[in-house]
């Protein structure tokens, strides 16, 4: 089963409750996809065997067969290349590489078959064990915004046959549909507070439209109100485990350390939330 | 010679857009003829990419000098290609600022002087 843990907004305790529903979850394979600011890996201290760089083609003008008729300017509909008119000298063609999405149009459609593709890094995945947690996340380099390039070669490392739990990224975009894309489950990580609502159901939108089965993690439970729990009775959407607001628990955090298996409370919170998930999926599996 | 001012209208007495990718519209004014031709922006709305438009459309329009508030590095970058000189520093209205230009108080952009996507949804 591969179960994502994701939120809306960021900050809810995704991280918290995938590494510690990884710990209590025996055999795992954890996958931080949230590629701009991977921080499972400070809770979980994976030793990294290496690093496998990522890159996406870029096209590269051989300005010599090139005659400035534009078709590569036109059809690249994220204006990564500009064909700029010269009077007196054959037209120019510019490359912006970093609005580039490496679709590939421009060197097909070349007339003159004077578009190549050079390979431009954008960011690394590493890979390592810690326990009996197989441990994988992607990094992207500062000033990129491929993150779902990455995202899917992070997920190349899916085992079927095992436990995959994902740590998406926040928000509910590009990045967050790559990192929950074909997986079976999807957790959503809110706070109980007008924001962490208002987040919450636009990452209940997405799910629904992807119709991936879901329910809810209230985290910091205790602080604020009760619109989140009154919003999930009224949506129908189950409330896997509340977290409770405890200093304890951001003590920890700040200092780099799990939950799990530290506190039985914790433990117990955690192996619930999985068996929860378990039943809801069934559930789900027998209504479809 | 031709200077394309960003404008929020078409006119001569617009109001000057500080930016220059996603300006509301590009007014070029004519030095010798004092011509003036108010051209609609049809890069506001787009995702990415709108300074190299936009300075594309500009360069096609023949413009040798573009007047504005700031230009972002792509926009710069495409314009320089296309030999279009850049005056940052433009405020006012459009006739007021051919006018500064012309009497030398605006100075020539050597370098882009705002952030990529810094002229988005405004």
């Amino acid at each position: 089963m591969i179960i994502a843990v994701a939120s809306g907004k960021g900050g809810t305790g995704k991280t918290t409750v995938a590494v510690n529903m990884a710990l209590v979850a025996g055999s795992v394979r954890f996958l931080d996809c949230d590629v701009e600011e991977p921080n499972a890996h400070l809770f979980l201290k994976p030793a990294f065997q290496g690093e496998i760089p990522v890159s996406v083609p870029v096209p590269v003008v051989d300005t010599k067969k090139c005659t400035g008729c534009g078709k590569c300017a036109e059809v690249c509909v994220y204006h990564a290349l500009a064909v700029i008119p010269s009077p007196d000298k054959k037209p120019q063609v510019l490359v912006f590489p970093h609005l580039c999405h490496a679709c590939g149009a421009c060197s097909l459609l070349c007339p003159e078959g004077a578009i190549r593709e050079e390979q431009r890094s954008i960011g690394v995945i590493e890979e390592g064990v810690c326990g009996k947690v197989y441990f994988v996340h992607g990094k992207m380099n500062v000033g990129e915004v491929l993150s779902p390039t990455i995202i899917r070669r992070v997920k190349e490392r899916i085992d079927p046959d095992a436990l995959t739990i994902i740590d998406a990224p926040p928000g509910t975009s590009c990045p967050v549909v790559a990192a929950i894309k074909g997986v079976d489950f999807c957790v959503l990580v809110t706070e109980p507070t007008p924001f962490g609502l208002h987040d919450l159901t636009l990452a209940v939108d997405v799910v629904r439209q992807m119709k991936i089965p879901f329910g809810v993690v209230i985290n910091r439970a205790g602080l604020g109100n009760d619109a989140a729990e009154d919003y999930c009775r009224t949506e129908r959407i189950p409330v896997l485990v509340k977290i409770p607001f405890d200093r304890e628990i951001a003590v920890r955090y700040s200092s780099g350390e799990t939950l799990a298996d530290k506190s039985l409370v914790m433990a117990k919170i955690f192996s619930k939330l999985y068996q929860n998930i378990c039943q809801v999926k069934n559930e789900a599996d027998r209504r479809s | 010679m031709k200077v394309c001012v960003t404008a929020l209208g078409p006119k001569e007495d617009s109001e000057v857009d500080p930016r220059f990718g996603r300006c509301r519209f590009f007014v070029f004014f004519n030095l010798h003829t004092r011509e003036v031709e108010g051209v609609a922006n049809p890069n506001i709305e787009s995702s990415g990419g709108a300074g190299i438009q936009s300075a594309q459309l500009v360069a096609s329009k023949g413009a040798a000098i573009v007047l504005t508030g700031h230009v972002g590095p792509n926009a710069f970058k495409t314009l320089s290609a296309a030999g279009v000189s850049i005056f940052t520093g433009a405020t006012s209205t459009v006739k007021e600022a051919v006018a500064a230009y012309e009497a030398g108080k605006l100075t020539r952009a050597i370098a882009p002087d705002s952030a990529s996507k810094s002229g988005m949804g405004r």
